[in-house]
């Protein structure tokens, strides 16, 4: 047992903090401190910092462009970018895409795509839920059918998380309808400047416009694509879901706003004194660092593991589940402190109001409502509470 | 960054496994658990001769360990077979007894059983309120729910001479000594001193009596993860083979997300036991310790009462192995601080 990272890790840690230090401009951390969206000019500025030091593609081997990063370094990675207030990167392009094409891609797909995504070319985004196929994703019903050289794509996705923002889109589709559900699925790329792609934005919750839908009305791809073998999508979906899985406890983000609503307690006065002085919300605030703490080495536990097994294992469902509850009950204190004034419907949304909420949470009641999504995509939890089931309890 | 056991911890796990295994059947452990003594004295002699006490201190005192994980490895053990024998009482003594700088070999060699004496009727787990007194090598005070007390032949007392809060050894023979069993098995004592004859251990005892208590915080932690480890695997097992309605109830997706719910919390669990583990003897200890307290509280609430509720009406029987983990892992949270207690502790640090 030592719970210690090794000296290299250590300096490895120094190095990316001294990194961040120097390279992330103040404007940028600002947005992400005042916990708004972020432009796409902001993720793209931010994606092109990462990419002339070689760190963007975290997950990449080196033959690649990647790092060539372990579990616990791409850890250690990701701390830190949250302690210094740095944009997640987004991940339709590096950490989903990127790893299909390295592993399932052609030569040719692999040498004209993977620069443009590290060079910021091309912007991703996934096509995977549909209307009618959610946690059922194998249910999915857009067809993609071969006429000589080319795809013919019909149907609709949805949940398309930046699809305003992209160019490219990468789509689970049906082939074969007459065979097994997961038989008949395959991994299609497609421009989304061809004729017949119409993206129409969904309004969420909190009044934001982070997710869309996308209709697809006779839209013809070339046959070239096509990601791996015909009909064998579904191998493709899920080993992105073991990729999506590293880093998925979001520990380096609870860990900050932990800090943020603590800090945020001392600073509400309550009829003379803070907060923080509330027993009750100081209970809740100490129930949530224990849970955190508990999650922090658990994280550590299971990178441990994948660094030794080579890969993650299915207990990381548990980092799932456990993360993003975690977390919401974060969202959940930084709304409750403010009291009153996070009822105010936050000038970034809605353009014209007075923010009366201290500096930097104005948005707090905005992220709890737009937090509640963590426990529902990527695999719900409830979906995680299935694969728990026959993996580790065998039931 | 490693979480494999070292190959001397190892070792120790396995052969504490294999002996409890064998000779700590549950059956056994009820027949010894709840007549008095309420433990098996053969048995507490060869757990000793196995070395388990030696595991508890640092090499200084005349122990093999006394690391935070030489801890949780011998208490996980005695957790998976929910073991009545008085081991915590004989780890809390000997972080008093390190700390004192004082011979431990009765002690280590399990010849001489030692009971710690903290909390009292009013003051339980915060000994600001304690009200048994010293003076003139006399201690004066009724010492409450002292666990393994009913067996102890030297009782380790938390007493105030005058401000400070000094830690006495008094002889069992020097108190007066009611055993009792607890609900979940095992014996505890109250132990009334008026005017004993007492030696003076540690003075200004403050920090060695939390240290003392922390060591015995990870003990009773790794104890609650042993069993709540074993409880879980039996519930798991009951649901593959109990059929309702046809078939086997854990084919029923409601009672299948509880059971992953159980293990997630079992998972947390043993995560926060090894950050206390690691922490015990530095500057955090108690921070961590009451971390892993509370989380433990309420995990172990949860994995007892689930078991009991998905088992259904078998888990309310004596007979069934199970309602015995379950009343462990439950009374365990009344032990050296509470859910609550070390909640407001963390509340109170932060």
């Amino acid at each position: 047992m030592d719970l210690n990272f090794t000296p290299e890790e250590e300096a490895f840690r120094q190095e990316v903090r001294d990194f961040f230090k120097e390279n992330l401009p103040d404007d940028i951390r600002d947005a992400v401190r005042q916990g708004g969206e972020l432009t796409k000019e902001i993720m793209e500025r931010y994606h092109a910092i990462l990419n002339k030091k070689g760190w963007l593609g975290t997950t990449w081997p080196k033959e690649y462009g990647g790092p060539g990063w372990g579990p616990v370094e791409r850890h250690i990675f990701d701390e830190e970018s949250c302690a210094a207030y740095a944009p997640r990167i987004v991940p339709f392009g590096l950490a989903m895409l990127g790893p299909v094409l390295q592993k399932f891609g052609s030569q040719e797909q692999k040498d004209y795509y993977l620069p443009r995504i590290l060079n910021g070319d091309d912007w991703w985004c996934q096509g995977y839920s549909e209307p009618g196929a959610g946690s059922d994703l194998a249910s999915l019903k857009t067809r993609a059918v071969r006429d000589g050289d080319e795809w013919v794509i019909n149907g609709q996705k949805t949940w398309t998380t930046l699809g305003q923002h992209a160019n490219m889109i990468f789509c689970l589709v049906r082939t074969d309808p007459d065979v097994k559900q997961q038989e008949g699925i395959s991994f299609i790329l497609v421009d989304m400047s061809t004729p017949g792609v119409e993206v129409r934005p969904i309004k969420l919750i909190e009044g934001g416009h982070e997710v869309n839908e996308v209709f697809f009305t006779d839209v013809r791809v070339p046959y070239k694509n096509l990601v791996g073998e015909e009909n064998k999508g579904w191998t493709i979906a899920k080993y992105l879901l073991t990729h999506e899985r590293t880093g998925i406890a979001g520990v380096g983000f609870s860990m900050l706003e932990l800090e943020e609503v603590k800090a945020l307690a001392k600073k509400i006065i309550r009829n003379g004194k803070p907060l923080s002085e509330d027993p009750l919300f100081a209970a809740r605030v100490a129930q949530a660092e224990i849970d955190l703490e508990a999650m922090k080495l658990t994280n550590l536990r299971m990178l441990f593991t994948a660094q030794k097994q080579g890969a993650p294992g299915p207990e990381t469902s548990i980092l799932k589940i456990k993360g993003t509850v975690i977390n919401q009950e974060l969202k959940d204190l930084a709304r409750r402190a403010l009291g009153p004034n996070a009822a105010p419907f936050p000038k970034s949304l809605s353009g014209t109001n007075l923010d009366v909420a201290p500096d930097g949470h104005a948005n707090n009641a905005a992220r709890y409502f737009n937090n509640r999504k963590t426990s529902i995509f990527g695999g719900s939890n409830e979906i995680q509470r299935n694969i728990l089931t026959k993996t580790m309890l065998g039931l | 960054m490693n979480f494999d056991l070292t190959e001397d911890r190892q070792m120790l796990q396995d052969s504490l496994r294999r002996y409890l295994a064998d000779k700590y059947s549950v059956e056994h452990r009820n027949k010894v658990a709840y007549d008095a003594p309420y433990h098996d004295d053969a048995k507490w002699a060869e757990l000793t001769e196995l070395g388990a006490l030696f595991a508890l201190a640092p090499e200084e005192a005349g122990g093999m360990g006394g690391a935070g994980f030489d801890i949780s490895v011998v208490f996980e053990e005695l957790g998976r077979v929910i073991c009545p024998e008085p081991v915590l009482g004989a780890l809390m003594a000997s972080r008093l007894m390190t700390a004192a700088g004082a011979d431990q070999e009765e002690l280590l060699s399990g010849a001489t059983k030692y009971a710690v004496g903290l909390g009292e009727l009013d003051a339980p787990y915060d000994l600001s309120g304690i009200s048994t007194s010293a003076s003139g090598g006399k201690v004066t005070g009724r010492k409450s729910i002292v666990y393994g007390g009913q067996v102890a032949d030297v009782f380790l007392v938390a007493a105030k001479d005058g401000d400070s809060l000094n830690v006495y050894e008094v002889k069992a023979s020097d108190a007066s000594v009611t055993g009792y069993a607890l609900m979940d098995g095992a014996g505890a004592a109250e132990v009334v001193l008026e005017d004993a004859p007492a030696t003076l251990l540690i003075e200004g005892a403050d920090a060695a009596i939390a240290d003392a208590v922390n060591a015995g915080i990870v003990a009773l932690c790794a104890e609650a993860v042993g069993a709540m480890d074993v409880l879980h695997k039996m519930t798991v097992e009951y649901l593959g083979q109990r059929k309702q309605f046809g078939r086997p109830i854990g084919t029923f997706q409601v009672l299948q997300h509880r059971a992953v719910d159980m293990l997630t919390e079992i998972e947390q669990s043993r995560s926060i036991v090894i950050k206390a583990a690691a922490e015990l003897g530095g500057p955090d200890a108690s921070k961590y310790c009451s971390m892993a307290k509370n989380l433990i509280g309420r995990a172990g609430r949860l994995v007892a009462e689930e078991a009991i509720q998905m088992h259904g009406g078998i888990a309310m029987t004596w007979e069934y192995p199970g309602s015995h983990y379950a009343k462990r892992i439950i009374m365990i949270d009344a032990q050296l601080g509470d859910t609550d207690y070390h909640l407001m502790r963390v509340a109170q640090a932060a």
